[in-house]
């Protein structure tokens, strides 16, 4: 280190300053989340007047959080899947084929992504409305309405992390399958899947986790007296500020944080994304 | 183990001939190098052979079975890819055992076998590791067990040495050779580099813009030659040209060339940098002896190339061998040089056949 010119040491600790502010940016609203969540009064206030985790047990004990917790969960899962299957083939058949339009389908996949959450919520409400007067079926407000609309939220992540994938994935492996007595379907299973799977696990957590967090969709499309997690806790803000949201917002970090890790202790997914 | 036959196999991308009329005889436990320059139709053949590209004419029989339509997965050959193709997500015993897998052998049976297969390419020690924590000479006979240990009908091999250092190459050229030997099974190698396919083979096919432009062995191909390319493409050649006067070659330059057939019209001559005796004093006897300035000398220990100057506009290669003791010649030596009796091939065409 001593041997740097100044001049280049003085670069190295403006770089890794930059570095740490924009971390601290970053890890700034957790932390604050997670402090007030062991504050021990009700209405939150500086400074705090002692620290407790009961916020904690008040969260876990609220049926209607723990009730939006497990819709969350199943409307995620369920979407999840429906957006793989989706998007396995799709992916396929952009990375492999000169498509018509190819372009123009790869961006059609990422719309979701860019269109503004209300909007998108908006639009899926309105023809959802339209399909339930059209044909008659009991589309608004039910489960399968939501799961629906949260598909959308999910395919652009597996998509685009599945499309990652492929583009790293040398093709002339599926040839040596072949040569050496697999059929299409054999070599797909035993070969390309298992070459794609950190793509196909990344895609399928970030769609997991963006289904899980979502407000603007799932505001038009839940029925009264069914809820996801955040529209939940939003509903409880609108009466209450005590601690037990920060409570139930650090376990929902907490529960990605430990799916994240886990999964790359098995799938690198760190080297798709 | 088997016959290949290919029978005016042809392969069109529109208007473009990847391979035309390709047609050969590889007998069983024969090694036949496929060699030409990039493009010339050499991978797109062994590619037609493996069933990775469908022909659009002609058909591939192996062992008297025509395999023509037959998708890659059912004809039982064994390829060795450039990049070695090994499944990264598998262990060195995985791979191997893939092709047994596929032919659903018994557990003990695929066991055994993928050690005798490892054992063969000295690598039984490693069956545990996975390929990128091998080296690539490892992963090359990696690939070559993977792709014997089911007896394939025919061993393919496309470039399987370009990715290794010289001094690796030539010990996995003298190893798959002898492994091929051993175990008897028809090989067909398809390589751009001539060294490669003159040690390897039983038989060479040199190839250009997708045809077949000679076979033979190594010997007949650098001896007799069939045209201007295939005496440029196997083993070296400096070329002359010219037109025939009063029944000699007359080159740009003023030189005249005792050609051992009569020729007419515009020709080339090809002279082997080795066939050329160099002297510093003429020569009491030989025929075309021509008095020249050397311009480049490169040495490479045993043996030295010496551009020589005949006229302004020949230049010709000899190649001496390093006596030791001696001078060598040095730029600017005035020399004679005995270019014996050429090869003549008519000017015009490449691929044109000589007389």
């Amino acid at each position: 280190m001593s041997v740097l010119p100044d001049r280049r040491r003085l670069g190295r600790w403006a770089l890794n300053g930059a570095a740490g502010l924009a971390f601290l940016y970053i890890l700034i609203p957790l932390i604050f989340v997670t402090w007030l969540s062991v504050y021990a009064q009700e209405i939150p206030s500086y400074p705090p007047e002692g620290y407790s985790l009961r916020w904690y047990g008040a969260g876990i004990a609220n049926d209607r959080f723990l009730s939006a917790f497990w819709t969350s969960t199943q409307v995620g899962v369920i979407a999840t899947l429906i957006g793989l299957v989706v998007a396995l083939p799709a992916a396929l058949a952009l990375n492999r084929y000169k498509l018509f339009l190819g372009g123009a389908i790869s961006n059609l996949l990422l719309m979701p992504l860019i269109v503004p959450g209300i909007v998108l919520g908006f639009a899926l409400y309105v023809f959802q409305v339209e399909t339930e007067i059209a044909t008659g079926l009991p589309i608004i407000g039910s489960f399968w309405g939501i799961v629906f609309g949260h598909v959308l939220l999910v395919i652009p992540w597996t998509v685009r992390l599945i499309l990652a994938s492929l583009a790293g994935f040398d093709r002339t492996l599926e040839e040596a399958a072949q040569n050496l007595g697999a059929d299409r379907l054999t070599t797909f299973r035993r070969v390309t899947v298992p070459s794609i799977l950190p793509g196909i696990v990344a895609g399928c957590l970030f769609g997991f986790v963006s289904s899980f967090g979502n407000l603007e969709v799932s505001l038009f499309l839940v029925a009264p007296g069914q809820t996801t997690l955040p529209i939940a806790i939003l509903q409880y803000l609108e009466w209450r500020i005590d601690p037990s949201v920060a409570a139930v917002s650090v376990m929902q970090i907490a529960v990605i944080a430990v799916a994240l890790l886990v999964t790359d202790r098995f799938v690198k997914i760190s080297r798709v994304v | 183990m088997a016959r290949l036959e290919l029978n005016a196999l042809t392969k069109r991308y529109g208007d473009f001939h990847a391979a035309r009329d390709v047609s050969l005889d590889v007998p069983e436990g024969e090694f036949l190098v496929l060699l030409g320059p990039s493009g010339c139709g050499k991978t797109t053949t062994l590619r037609m052979v493996a069933g990775f590209v469908e022909p659009t004419a002609g058909s591939i029989s192996i062992g008297g079975t025509d395999v023509t339509r037959l998708p890659p997965w059912k004809r039982n050959t064994g390829l060795v890819f450039q990049n070695y193709a090994l499944f990264p997500h598998m262990t060195v015993a995985e791979n191997v055992a893939f092709g047994l897998e596929m032919r659903k052998l018994s557990k003990a049976e695929t066991a055994e076998k993928v050690k005798g297969a490892l054992d063969l390419v000295q690598l039984g020690h490693l069956a545990d590791r996975y390929p990128r924590q091998m080296s690539g000479g490892q992963q090359q006979r990696v690939a070559l067990a993977r792709a014997l240990v089911f007896r394939p009908d025919v061993l393919l091999l496309d470039e399987p040495l370009s990715n290794l250092d010289a001094k690796l190459r030539q010990e996995v050229r003298i190893e798959i050779r002898a492994l091929q030997q051993r175990l008897g099974i028809t090989a067909v190698m398809v390589t751009h580099d001539q060294e490669e396919a003159l040690t390897m083979s039983d038989r060479l096919v040199v190839m250009s813009e997708g045809q077949v432009r000679q076979v033979g062995t190594q010997r007949e191909l650098y001896e007799t030659p069939a045209s201007r390319f295939v005496a440029g493409f196997v083993g070296r050649s400096s070329f002359l040209e010219g037109e025939l006067r009063d029944g000699r070659l007359v080159t740009q330059g003023g030189l005249a060339l005792e050609t051992p057939k009569p020729v007419h019209g515009k020709v080339t001559a090809a002279l082997r940098p080795e066939r050329i005796a160099v002297s510093a004093e003429p020569p009491a006897e030989g025929t075309n002896v021509f008095p020249g300035t050397v311009e480049l000398v490169s040495y490479m220990g045993g043996l030295i190339d010496l551009h020589v100057r005949l006229s302004p506009s020949d230049v010709v290669v000899a190649q001496v061998t390093n006596q030791g003791g001696g001078t060598l010649p040095a730029t600017g030596d005035r020399v004679y040089l005995s270019l014996g009796s050429p090869a003549v091939f008519p000017a015009s065409d490449p691929h044109a056949r000589g007389h």
